[in-house]
């Protein structure tokens, strides 16, 4: 019950969040979260890291934006179509790449997502090095007009919302205590008769279109979908906000990417701006070497000892 | 022209020729990450930064203390190597009993930072450093003109790759290296300082990075990211030839370079994913990479 | 029952605490506030950080001290940020800065790509951009706007200036290495146009991605192409960069290199063996006159190098906005522009100028020719400026679509 009443003063925050603060911001630190959540996912969750999750991040971020401008279709239709597309190319790399463990997996996972990179740098969809300008934000059911920020921001949360509940049900329900189980000891659920590849594919495949739909809200929210939301540094950047967060925890890729994302705001367009690398290549070496469960975890294990 | 068949063979010979110079590069970097790999179980992302890194201190050595091409040749990957051996000790040691997956990390944060650092103070565009007098001009060939300083890349990338091939496959300190890599408590319990033999190799490895730089810096220009646009190729090579095998390293990272110089000549667009594309295939057909045994 | 009325309690004081916030957060917004905030966006530290980068802030800034420091009675704001050359980082930067930083107009503006994506976000809220570094002729024609004013220099008039002269020279077969953005498309697509009606061909092309840093391969595919001249439809390093590759692997010895946009510094950067006699068109040359001598003087005590085409244009459309600001006593935009419309622009930078109704800022323009080392006099000291082009014969004529 407790956690209950945590929920809803949240979402009593969120509501009334973009009374106050720039509602863009808002929207993209959703988006971020949406992403991070679906990349603990797979880590978290399945045990697995992937380097190369920016793929379909960006993957859906230019479906919808080309649909948006060349097709004339709304936009919950757009973002459903890139979030298909991502699942799509997470079935495809998924395939290839749950036969490999650990540090391979890693590998193979950014190598993919580069291929994807380099595709979509030449490809005419995707307008190369100027991205896609002037993506429309368009009428949700042809009703609802999002060029309004504060519109937008609340579609973004009940998108936000809708994927983090998707993400909670499957993470408790039998299919993620049975990932729990092959994250914890894979030879022991392979013995007791699973398919394990089976089942990492199918985690990749939810956590990619999960990914997908917070690219395809992102481009919605910045009019624009880029080359940036594709490279490896966004692959690096999801990790940070999971790792920052809490992995394996539920709420932590949410403040994760809080965060980062504030972080990035405060910094870039700062005198500071130059730092922003440097700041985050340090966040990322202390937290490996002293706060591996991130600020989630850390705040968890406080609550625990201290109940 | 020379053409036949509606080929050009002039160009032909000269894409694989720029090929094979891109593929010493290659075969450099991934051999240090073989043998980083080989003995630490961890991938060193930060083994682009040593490369940059590598060309930043011979660009500085040559601007403020006229360091020469052939002093920096030597002095700079000791000087990365030292750096290594500094990260090694004091970051990846206390960790070594976490998942790998974590060292993985932190090399990238230090990449991040490293790169974040050297983009702060020198901008992100590239500055030239100058080819050593000695190496100046080049040759005719019937098919193309060939720098000098070129080819000159290509013999020592080659004979650096072999001599070290050579030194862990065929003498006694290969035979310590290999038995690190299976069964360090044994050769531990045979006296042997497995902990100095992994710091030693991690500097080796990160020292051969250095030097690919300071060879890098007269033909490509010296910018704080041009580590981290060849690691990712470098990586798909790593999982092509199998992560495990030296020589896999050097021999893929070698044919790689000459696969994208085809590509060049024959569908241009293609150049920057073919290697991508071969890593695809090897994955399909054998996971373990070319060379790779069965993990 | 219980649950339901605590539930609500935990989600109303949700609601207030943020309500709380704002009392103590601000927010700025609203563009006609009386309040003229300059924003300049550029590449700080990437590729093209020498042509537009610090120097267009400090160009603006010299604007603004210039101008007295104030206008509408209130002190100039101006503000700062990096693009990285990303069209993303610049679209969301311009974004916040026009809707919640009270940001009037965005100035400096270099690579197309970035421009591109700021002025989709200041075309929508009426703002006004004044670009001075990128050029793309779609400024003023496909993606053209009552909004935009496009300064300094733009494709078109490269590929007049340059080009065509060379053509006509009997410089008939053409290779190009193009930047693989906009800009590189339009400057090679106009440069194109200019070849064929001029009796010349191109005999192919090959796209490099910004910031290439070794361009063998490329100059491989010009030597095999049967061209006589080799076009980098390119700027900033990647030119420099080019052009070494091309004098390492011999080329400079049997083909023209026309460098199709070359800045002062990277002028400066290049090998004087291999650039000399090069010729290009350029929209500013500090040593032209006393004029742009003693500005450029006073540009290089603040910035330690002497200008660039597009900081010299910085300085020229920001003081031509704060006088069209001051004259029509509001920083309302559609005002604002049409007074800086009706004035000509007139300064040590824009000669027999106007600024057309379609945002294009017509200007002499100037081909020079790289001077050899022995015939510089010190390192500033690069061009021979062969030839004055009258901005009506360098730029594309005005589309009647575009006449705001």
């Amino acid at each position: 019950m407790r956690s209950r009443l945590v929920i809803l003063f949240l979402l009593g925050l969120a509501l009334a969040a973009p009374l106050v603060i720039y509602p863009v911001f808002l929207a993209k630190v959703l988006c971020f979260a949406l992403f991070a959540c679906a990349f603990n996912l797979l880590l978290g969750f399945a045990g697995l890291l992937s380097f190369g999750h920016a793929v379909f991040l960006g993957t859906g971020g230019y479906v919808t934006g080309w649909l948006m401008i060349n097709s004339g279709l709304t936009p919950e239709i757009a973002i459903i179509a890139g979030t298909i597309a991502g699942g799509l190319l997470g079935a495809v790399f998924g395939k290839l790449a749950v036969k490999r463990e650990g540090i391979y997996f890693a590998m193979v996972t950014l190598a993919l997502a580069q291929l994807v990179f380099f595709l979509y740098l030449q490809a005419p969809f995707t307008g190369g090095e100027d991205g896609l300008q002037g993506v429309p934000r368009g009428k949700v059911f042809g009703l609802i007009d999002l060029a309004d920020n504060q519109t937008m921001y609340y579609f973004v949360l009940a998108i936000f919302l809708a994927g983090f509940w998707l993400i909670h049900r499957t993470v408790h329900s039998p299919f993620g205590q049975i990932m729990k189980a092959i994250r914890e000891n894979e030879s022991r659920a392979t013995s007791l008769g699973y398919d394990v590849n089976q089942y990492k594919w199918i985690a990749f495949i939810i956590s990619a279109a999960m990914s997908a739909l917070a690219g395809s809200t992102k481009t919605l929210v910045f009019e624009l979908a880029s080359l940036t939301d594709v490279h490896w540094h966004m692959s690096g950047e999801v990790i940070l906000m999971t790792l920052v967060g809490g992995v394996g925890t539920i709420i932590g890729p949410l403040v994760g990417a809080g965060v980062v994302v504030s972080m990035q705001n405060y910094l870039s367009g700062g005198e500071l701006g130059n730092y922003l690398n440097i700041i985050m290549g340090a966040v990322f070496v202390i937290c490996v070497l002293s706060f591996r469960s991130g600020i989630v975890g850390q705040f968890n294990k406080f609550r625990r000892n201290n109940f | 022209m020379a053409t036949f068949l509606g080929i050009n063979f002039f160009a032909l010979f000269g894409q694989l020729l720029i090929g094979l110079i891109n593929g010493s590069f290659y075969a450099l970097l991934s051999l240090g990450l073989a043998i980083i790999f080989g003995l630490l179980r961890i991938i060193n992302f930060a083994q682009g930064a040593m490369y940059m890194l590598g060309a930043f201190v011979a660009l500085l050595g040559f601007k403020y203390m006229g360091m020469n091409y052939w002093v920096a040749l030597l002095v700079v990957p000791i000087i990365v190597g030292l750096i290594g051996i500094l990260i090694q000790r004091f970051l990846i040691r206390p960790i070594v009993n976490e998942d790998h997956l974590y060292s993985l990390l932190l090399t990238f944060g230090l990449a991040l930072m490293i790169q974040g650092i050297f983009t702060h103070w020198f901008g992100s565009s590239g500055q030239s450093y100058p080819v050593p007098e000695a190496l100046k001009g080049g040759m005719r060939l019937p098919f193309m003109y060939l720098p000098n300083y070129r080819a000159w890349i290509i013999v020592v990338s080659v004979l650096v790759c072999f001599s070290t091939w050579w030194m862990i496959e065929k003498t006694k300190l290969g035979v310590y290296l290999r038995a690190g890599t299976e069964n360090p408590q044994l050769l531990q319990a045979f006296g042997i300082n497995v902990p100095l033999i992994v710091t030693l190799t991690f500097g080796f490895g990160v020292g051969l990075a250095g030097f690919a730089g300071v060879m890098a810096a007269p033909v490509y220009s010296v910018s704080p990211d041009m580590g981290s646009n060849i690691l990712i190729i470098v990586f798909a090579i790593v999982v092509i030839g199998g992560m495990g095998s030296i020589g896999g390293a050097i021999l893929t990272g070698l044919g790689m370079g000459i696969v994208e110089g085809l590509t060049k000549y024959f569908y241009p667009e293609a150049s920057a994913t073919v290697i991508f594309l071969v890593m695809v295939i090897v994955l399909m057909i054998k996971p373990s990479g070319l060379f790779g045994k069965n993990a | 029952m219980q649950f339901q009325k605590k539930a609500l309690s935990t989600f109303v004081t949700g609601i207030v605490v943020a309500t709380m916030a704002a009392t103590v957060a601000s927010t700025a917004s609203a563009t006609t506030d009386g309040k003229v905030k300059i924003g300049v966006l550029a590449d700080m530290g990437g590729t093209y950080a020498d042509l537009c980068g610090p120097g267009c802030v400090t160009a603006t800034r010299m604007a603004i001290e210039d101008f007295g420091g104030k206008a509408l009675g209130k002190d100039i704001e101006l503000i700062s940020a990096d693009s990285q050359l990303k069209p993303d980082i610049a679209s969301s930067v311009a974004r916040k800065w026009v809707e919640n930083e009270g940001v009037d107009v965005i100035g400096g503006l270099v690579s197309s790509a970035v421009t591109g994506a700021v002025t989709q976000v200041t075309n929508s809220s009426k703002n006004i951009t004044l670009i001075t570094g990128s050029g793309s002729n779609a400024f003023t024609s496909s993606a053209c706007s009552p909004y935009i004013a496009h300064w300094t220099y733009n494709v078109v008039a490269l590929a007049n200036g340059t080009v065509k002269p060379m053509v006509s020279e009997g410089k008939n077969k053409w290779f190009f290495i193009t930047a693989d953005y906009v800009f590189g498309h339009a400057l090679e697509a106009a440069s194109m146009k200019i070849i064929e009606a001029n009796g010349g061909e191109t005999v192919g092309t090959v796209r490099a991605p910004l910031g290439t840093t070794d361009f063998s391969s490329y100059v491989l595919q010009a030597q095999a192409s049967g061209a006589n001249v080799v076009a980098l439809a390119n700027a900033g390093n990647d030119t420099v960069n080019a052009l070494s590759a091309a004098a390492e692997f011999g080329l400079t010895d049997y083909m023209d290199i026309a460098g199709l946009l070359v800045f002062t510094p990277n002028a400066q950067a290049m090998d004087p063996d291999t650039a000399q006699g090069m010729r290009l068109t350029t929209g500013f040359y500090w040593d032209m006159d006393e004029q742009t001598r003693a500005w450029s003087a006073r540009f290089e005590a603040l910035h330690g190098a002497i200008p660039s085409m597009s900081h010299a244009g910085a300085y020229s459309a920001t003081m031509h906005y704060l006088k069209a600001v001051e004259a029509v006593g509001t920083d309302d935009s559609d005002a604002v522009m049409k007074q800086m419309k009706l004035t000509k622009p007139d300064d040590f930078f824009a000669r027999n100028a106007t600024l057309r109704a379609d945002g294009r800022m017509e200007h002499d323009m100037l081909l020079v020719e790289i001077k050899k080392a022995s015939e510089r006099k010190s390192k500033n000291d690069i061009y021979n400026i062969v030839e004055v082009i009258p901005g009506n014969k360098a730029y594309n004529p005005m589309l009647p679509s575009c006449a705001f």
